[in-house]
């Protein structure tokens, strides 16, 4: 086995493993620590695959942001810090299933995909550079990048009605 | 000369292949001892800071500091290091265990990991990502994540509210670092950090964003959590906050993370907005860049240990209100500004520097104009309303 090879496994199965014990711990905040291991994983990944920016977007955007939100929104949660609630509800069965379509979709699309593709990916500042174009080009993303903005502008506004303190009077 | 830390690397890696290493081996093995050798650097470098910066604070605030270990009591820190080695740490009962020891050691990892890309002289950088600066973003926020790991883990109240404050003053503050720092990579044209020291050959970023510098210093300061932004560790409301519950050399790390990452803060500074290692005959002595990067990381250190002791800590809604109301809304402005006239003014013919300085000169007294005009309605307010109104609403904003 190569050095890579090594590496990958190592953080494959950490990725994996740590993904498993998001959804048996029996600790809620516990999920959300193994849940930031796993999102390093990928991260890990994408450097195995000669994509820096993809790692630190990762890093910063998964775990910085979201993992980081999802545990605080635990921590104001009633009594969610010494919660031990069992894992399993009577829906197990259903959702099971229901993963089990999501990854056969997802190993099928893989599956499709020509198999040049598959390759190395292209040098990443170049990609780097064609994704940022692609994102406001007219004949690109545009339109979808526009509507994250929407969207994004949405929930902003909806924080601050949420938080307001109603009429003061002023 | 023509570049010495090459040379250098070349002359291990010649060696140790003569010695009868594979190529392969020789680099990892010199990348594995390279990030060793800055990471105990950096680490050792906390021994002198933690000196300076009491031994200033005592000059500031009128006292001697420390003075019995060694001379002029530089000793005192390698004493006290080796207490703190020597305490137990105490695990709390209730405390989550695991995740109570790994919290030190995150905060420690995030601060020491943003130096794999720091430029310290030329040809002399850990790792040349094209992504740094956004590599230093996410590394330097991993530490928010051990402290709230701290704070919920130790089974104190006084530890979580110091958690729940550094979430709601490091998350906040990290929107305005950020957009302070889109100015730099629009003029640099890139985010690795040695074509940003590269692009201020000419002009330090300090003199084509002075605003976007101040705004980045401010917020980072606050994202280090050092005064006027100590609120997570306030004493004299939560005891200690997130570390109260840590003791020996647990303790220690928190401690020496903190010092690290307010060094760390002042050498991103000087890398960004002061050229790093920029200055006179550094093409023909690169050794000479390595001096300049140290001497403007002191520099901006001092200035960090300076305003750290000479203002007040100030209250929680005075510091989000500030960040929302008042940094967001002026790196917005700074950002869009110096985007638009940065690209007219290139493609016009105009003198770059000439045209940012008077955008930020101009953006600077807009909002001096503003922040009076917004004092003088609330004083005229303040006067008309009656004074039982006025403790009301006070007690309806808090």
């Amino acid at each position: 086995m190569t050095g890579p090879q090594i590496i990958f496994l190592a953080a494959a199965a950490v990725t994996l493993i740590a993904a498993i014990m998001v959804v048996t711990v029996p600790r809620l905040v516990h999920a959300g620590l193994w849940l930031i291991l796993s999102l390093a994983g990928i991260a890990v990944l994408f450097i195995m695959l000669d994509n820096g920016f993809l790692a630190v977007v990762q890093v910063a955007i998964y775990i910085d942001a979201i993992a980081i939100l999802i545990i605080l929104a635990m921590m104001l949660t009633r009594a969610a810090m010494s919660d031990t609630e069992p894992q399993i509800n009577r829906m197990w069965l259903a959702s099971a299933f229901a993963s089990l379509i999501i990854m056969a979709g997802l190993l099928w699309i893989v599956s499709q995909a020509p198999a040049a593709s598959r390759g190395p990916l292209v040098d990443a500042e170049v990609g780097l550079d064609a994704l940022g174009r692609a994102l406001v080009d007219v004949d690109g993303f545009i339109l979808p990048f526009e509507i994250a903005s929407v969207l994004l502008v949405a929930a902003l506004v909806g924080a601050i009605l949420v938080a307001m303190t109603p009429a003061r009077g002023d | 000369m023509s570049d010495p830390f090459t040379t250098i690397d070349q002359f291990i890696k010649n060696l140790l292949i003569g010695l009868g290493l594979e190529a392969e081996v020789t680099e990892v093995a010199l990348n594995i001892v390279g990030a060793v050798v800055l990471g105990l650097l950096v680490g050792a470098t906390a021994i002198i800071l933690i000196w300076a910066e009491r031994k200033l604070v005592a000059r500031i605030q009128d006292r001697l500091g420390p003075n019995r270990v060694g001379p002029y009591g530089i000793l005192q820190t390698i004493a006290d290091g080796l207490k703190l080695v020597t305490k137990e740490v105490l695990i709390p009962q209730g405390a989550d265990r695991y995740v109570f020891i790994m919290a030190p050691l995150i905060v420690v990892t995030g601060v020491i990991g943003i130096w794999a890309v720091m430029p310290l002289a030329p040809g002399l950088i850990g790792s040349d990502i094209n992504v740094g600066l956004l590599y230093v973003i996410a590394v330097g926020a991993i530490g928010t994540l051990g402290i709230m790991m701290a704070g919920m883990s130790s089974n104190n109240k006084y530890a979580l509210l110091g958690a729940f404050r550094t979430v709601a003053q490091m998350l906040s503050y990290t929107v305005p670092m950020i957009l302070a720092l889109l100015i730099p990579v629009m003029l640099a044209g890139s985010m690795g950090m040695s074509t940003i020291v590269e692009a201020q050959g000419s002009a330090w970023f300090i003199v084509l964003a002075p605003l976007a510098a101040i705004i980045f210093f401010i917020s980072s300061i606050a994202e280090v959590g050092r005064a006027p932004f100590d609120l997570l560790e306030a004493e004299s409301e939560i005891v200690a906050g997130f570390h109260i519950e840590y003791s020996g050399i647990a303790f220690g790390m928190f401690f020496v993370g903190e010092f690290i990452h307010a060094f760390t803060i002042a050498a991103l500074f000087s890398v960004i907005f002061l050229g790093g290692w920029q200055g006179p005959a550094v093409e023909s002595f690169p050794l000479l860049g390595l001096f300049y990067f140290i001497l403007k990381t002191w520099f901006m250190y001092f200035v960090v240990i300076w305003v750290r002791s000479t203002l007040p800590r100030i209250r929680i809604d005075q510091i989000n209100a500030f960040n929302w109301k008042f940094m967001t809304p002026l790196a917005l402005v700074v950002f869009m500004v110096t985007a638009i006239l940065d690209k007219l003014a290139v493609e016009a013919g105009f003198n770059r520097a000439a045209v940012l300085l008077a955008a930020n000169a101009i953006i600077v007294l807009g909002t001096l104009f503003l922040l009076r005009a917004y004092a003088t309605s609330q004083r005229r307010r303040l006067e008309v309303t009656e004074r039982p109104q006025v403790q009301r609403s006070e007690a309806a904003s808090d």
